[in-house]
């Protein structure tokens, strides 16, 4: 429960309001899964949980996007090189890498639901001869909100791997997709009855997301989202990310469907 | 080299897939190939709907311009969509500009035509709904996502 020292390595803009920080883990790397979140804490202002957004391959080199609105986000937001930070985790469960092995890998991401998934990219574009069809599907508010907009742009060069970005409005110079991103799922070339999907992004995005996918022909149990909830302890002690009969730290942030399907939908919890 | 004739190219449309033969016939008698250059307009606000579009080549953007914002894209098409919804509801105008992004191949559907030919026979009116009934409901859920702003900051 006690938190580890890191120190920023780097810090770099990545939109409106949202931040890339790198930490170097003073006590030595910390292995992760894609999926996982650490607890970061802004001394003297508070913690927040924090996905994953950098390479599981670096574990000495963590790397978490943050969207500054709160407090402590925007505190740690605003931390420069060399100034400490606290680090809990890694925690929770993460996405289904070993599932995925063989099969069309659709990953849907919306917002800076993009972050949390960017750890599956790395692994799936570095071993690509072991899946099948793999597809991007991307969907932000604006031309300028484009999360990791270079890398995406790199990554679109390769002809093994499908990504498409929609937009929900633009100006006229945008030349790619204007719409929700569950538009583009009916589109998307992969076959749904060996497919894995993996989605993250705003709640309600992911419900739309989810029946797209169900509409074209996956299954429940070939459905994995990312949840988030007021995480405070990160170890299913304080109870604060209830959600139902599961405990969103402990038990996710990564769940297959089938067993969030009938919680989705009750907005009391 | 093969030479397709409209009503091939019309039951290739998935909007019109599986149409009866009859109506298919009734259907071709509206319809005719165009093309739009990129840059050129499909309809424009205000404009009446005398047409609707079958994407088979390129891509439109839908659009709507305020005098301190400019045009704003609210929507894309590309091949197998249609442009073009309020032919179908009086009073048969534009609401919104369709300006083609590629150059454009569309059927052009004659909207009186096909009006007048679901007005005489419901059966083809029926199966018209329920084509386009899917494709309204599509869109109004997808602006509703759009209005929510899902991606914005929370308590924005």
């Amino acid at each position: 429960m006690l938190p580890r020292i890191g120190r920023i390595q780097r810090r770099r803009r990545d939109g409106p309001e949202i931040w890339t920080i790198e930490i170097e883990p003073e006590h030595g790397a910390a292995a992760f899964v894609p999926g996982q979140f650490n607890m970061l804490s802004a001394f003297g202002v508070g913690e927040v949980p924090i996905s994953m957004s950098g390479d599981p391959a670096e574990p000495g080199r963590l790397v978490h996007t943050i969207r500054a609105v709160g407090p402590v986000s925007s505190a740690l937001a605003r931390l420069e090189p060399g100034q400490p930070v606290g680090l809990r985790g890694p925690f929770g469960s993460g996405w289904p890498m070993e599932e995925m092995a063989g099969r069309d890998v659709v990953i849907v991401a919306g917002g800076l639901g993009l972050a949390p998934l960017r750890p599956t990219l790395y692994p799936l574009f570095g071993e690509r001869a072991r899946y099948g069809k793999v597809v991007l599907l991307y969907g932000t508010r604006s031309p300028g909100d484009i999360l990791f907009r270079r890398e995406l742009e790199r990554w679109r060069r390769r002809l093994d791997i499908d990504i498409e970005v929609t937009v929900d409005h633009a100006g006229v110079n945008w030349r790619g997709h204007v719409g929700v991103v569950t538009a583009l799922i009916p589109r998307a070339a992969f076959d749904p009855l060996q497919a894995i999907a993996l989605v993250c992004g705003p709640e309600i995005m992911m419900r739309f997301a989810i029946a797209a996918l169900r509409n074209v022909g996956l299954a429940d149990d070939a459905i994995y989202l990312s949840m988030e909830r007021n995480m405070k302890c990160a170890v299913g002690f304080c109870g604060h990310c209830q959600f139902g009969t599961v405990l969103i730290c402990r038990d996710g942030p990564v769940f297959r469907y089938d067993r969030l399907r009938d919680l989705l939908a009750v907005k009391e919890i | 080299m093969q030479v397709y004739g409209l009503d091939r190219t019309i039951r290739e449309q998935p909007f019109f897939a599986g149409l009866q033969e009859a109506f298919c016939m009734l259907v071709c008698g509206c319809a005719r190939n165009v093309r739009f250059e990129a840059g050129q307009y499909l309809f424009h606000e205000g404009a009446p709907a005398e047409e609707f579009y079958l994407l088979r080549h390129g891509r439109v953007a839908l659009e709507l311009h305020g005098p301190e914002r400019g045009s704003v894209t609210f929507q894309t098409l590309g091949p197998g969509e249609l442009a073009g919804v309020s032919w179908l509801i009086p009073p048969y105008r534009w609401t919104y500009d369709a300006r083609a992004l590629t150059l454009v191949r569309a059927i052009a559907m004659d909207a009186a035509c096909l009006r007048q030919k679901c007005e005489e026979d419901h059966h083809l009116g029926y199966e018209m709904m329920k084509r386009f009934m899917p494709i309204l409901i599509e869109r109004l859920q997808a602006t509703r996502l759009q209005i929510l702003d899902v991606y914005g900051s929370p308590g924005q």
